[in-house]
């Protein structure tokens, strides 16, 4: 079946049986491999991605039900290949990651997170990564790096403020 | 933990995806599939057509009939979750769906999957039952609406026919007295399945005293259980945590219980008797901060 995304801002139209999972789609038909397949049935948020900018599991659809929606992975995080963006950047600072498979999914869960929350509690913070694990960091710097981004998205955000003033 | 093959329709109306359902005894009806998909996954499901609802807009509306909120079946949890109908007139949803899984799957899974689904841990069908809520089914010969007791039938078995699909779940509203709502589960870990659940809901008059009130067992039974003996006791009382307590202890010791290899059948009774004072002396406090209306 034919099945049009727009993916990290670009129109894509693939094809693929009605079983295939959007995060094999993404990963097979798209080679976009920062969407992990972990457990394969929505428990551990390895394959997270944003659909219509919202947090969901890539492996609890299949990409025919995604048909027209606007898929961003983390791919579309950084300002230019090769570069970090500040939530990956904090990530690294805090040492977020070990092993790193998780961090896709964490990542744009964050990014989810500071765009509709940009002073999130720790608890919010807490709340959010909740629906993903991770065996590696035991999500102290994981909840670490997002207080760090957070407050270096709000430091941007308010240099640029001044300079629009 | 690859689904088998199955053929995939998006029907533009809910009479098209009666059509399909009719025409296909294999076809099953996805919305969210946040439970489906995983269990095609695994093979525990193998439908051999997948008739997709989550866009059929008749399905989406949140309307208010006076009596009670109606939500369309496909509407998405956490749509729901956001609504200003809701949160004003039915408050013990709002309280209910930030418990439903996690942020990531309330973004795809709906009203309608969750009731349809009928897992004794969910909390909708407990909000459901616990409020005398209905569904109404549509197939080809028509539509029809049937109560939340008479719908949840078993773990994750409902009264649902082949070929029909939910089309409205309704909510009912209460609207004299000082409204105030309670939620609480316990779970293994965080938005893990309930080993046991309530919800509450009271309504007081202007001297805090109880004119009406109903509370819910989930999780921890096969279908959500109302503790109507609650109701009848605590009526015309203040709702001391002394009454509450014993009231639903009372009630909570007749009603069957399940026992499961993470929690014993006893472990859960306590944790439900706990659960369901805890849900109505919030919705007493909640209820006691509001004015009236």
């Amino acid at each position: 079946m034919k099945v049009e995304l727009l993916v990290n801002g670009a129109a894509r139209c693939v094809d693929v049986e009605p079983r295939t999972t959007l995060v094999d789609c993404l990963r097979d038909h798209l080679d976009l491999m920062s969407v992990h397949t972990g457990c394969e049935h929505g428990i551990c948020g390895a394959c997270t991605v944003l659909v219509d900018g919202e947090p969901a599991r890539a492996c609890l659809m299949f990409a025919v039900q995604a048909d027209g929606f606007a898929i961003t992975t983390v791919e579309a995080l950084a300002p230019a290949p090769g570069e970090l963006g500040v939530i990956q950047d904090a990530f690294c600072e805090t040492h977020g990651l070990q092993c790193g498979f998780c961090t896709s999914g964490m990542l744009l869960v964050a990014h989810a997170l500071l765009k509709s929350n940009p002073q999130p509690s720790r608890a919010d913070i807490v709340d959010a990564i909740s629906g993903n694990i991770c065996r590696c960091t035991g999500y102290g710097q994981i909840v670490e790096a997002i207080e760090l981004a957070a407050q270096r998205l709000a430091r941007s955000n308010a240099a640029e403020t001044e300079r629009a003033s | 933990m690859k689904a088998a093959p199955f053929d995939y329709v998006r029907p533009r109306s809910v009479e098209e995806a009666c059509a399909c359902l009719a025409a296909d005894p294999d076809a099953v009806i996805i919305a969210g599939g946040q439970t489906l998909v995983p269990m095609m996954a695994m093979r525990l499901a193998r439908p051999a057509r997948l008739v997709d609802i989550a866009r059929i807009p008749e399905l989406q509306a949140i309307r208010d009939d006076g009596t009670a909120v109606a939500v369309g079946a496909a509407t998405l949890q956490a749509h729901a979750a956001n609504d200003p109908l809701i949160a004003c007139k039915v408050p013990l949803l709002a309280a209910a769906l930030p418990w439903v899984g996690h942020a990531a799957t309330r973004n795809r899974g709906t009203i309608g999957g969750s009731v349809a689904n009928a897992d004794p841990a969910a909390e909708i069908p407990l909000v459901l039952v616990t409020l005398r809520g209905s569904v109404v089914l549509r197939d080809s010969a028509g539509s029809r609406t049937i109560t939340a007791e008479e719908f949840f039938v078993g773990p994750m078995m409902t009264a649902m026919t082949p070929g029909c699909c939910i089309t409205e779940i309704h909510f009912p509203v209460w609207t004299t007295g000082r409204i105030g709502v309670g939620f609480h589960e316990i779970s293994a870990r965080r938005s893990d399945f309930a080993l046991a659940s309530a919800a509450a809901q009271v309504a007081l008059d202007g001297a805090g005293r109880c004119v009406a009130c109903v509370v819910g067992i989930g999780g921890a039974t096969a279908v959500p259980q109302r503790l109507d003996t609650v109701a009848e006791s605590l009526v015309g009382s203040m709702l001391s945590d002394a009454e509450i307590g014993e009231a639903v202890r009372r009630a909570v010791d007749t009603i069957e219980i399940m026992s499961s290899p993470h929690a014993s059948d006893g472990y859960r009774r306590r944790a439900a008797a706990v659960l369901g004072a805890r849900a109505l002396g919030e919705a007493r406090d909640h209820a006691l901060g509001r004015a009236m209306p």
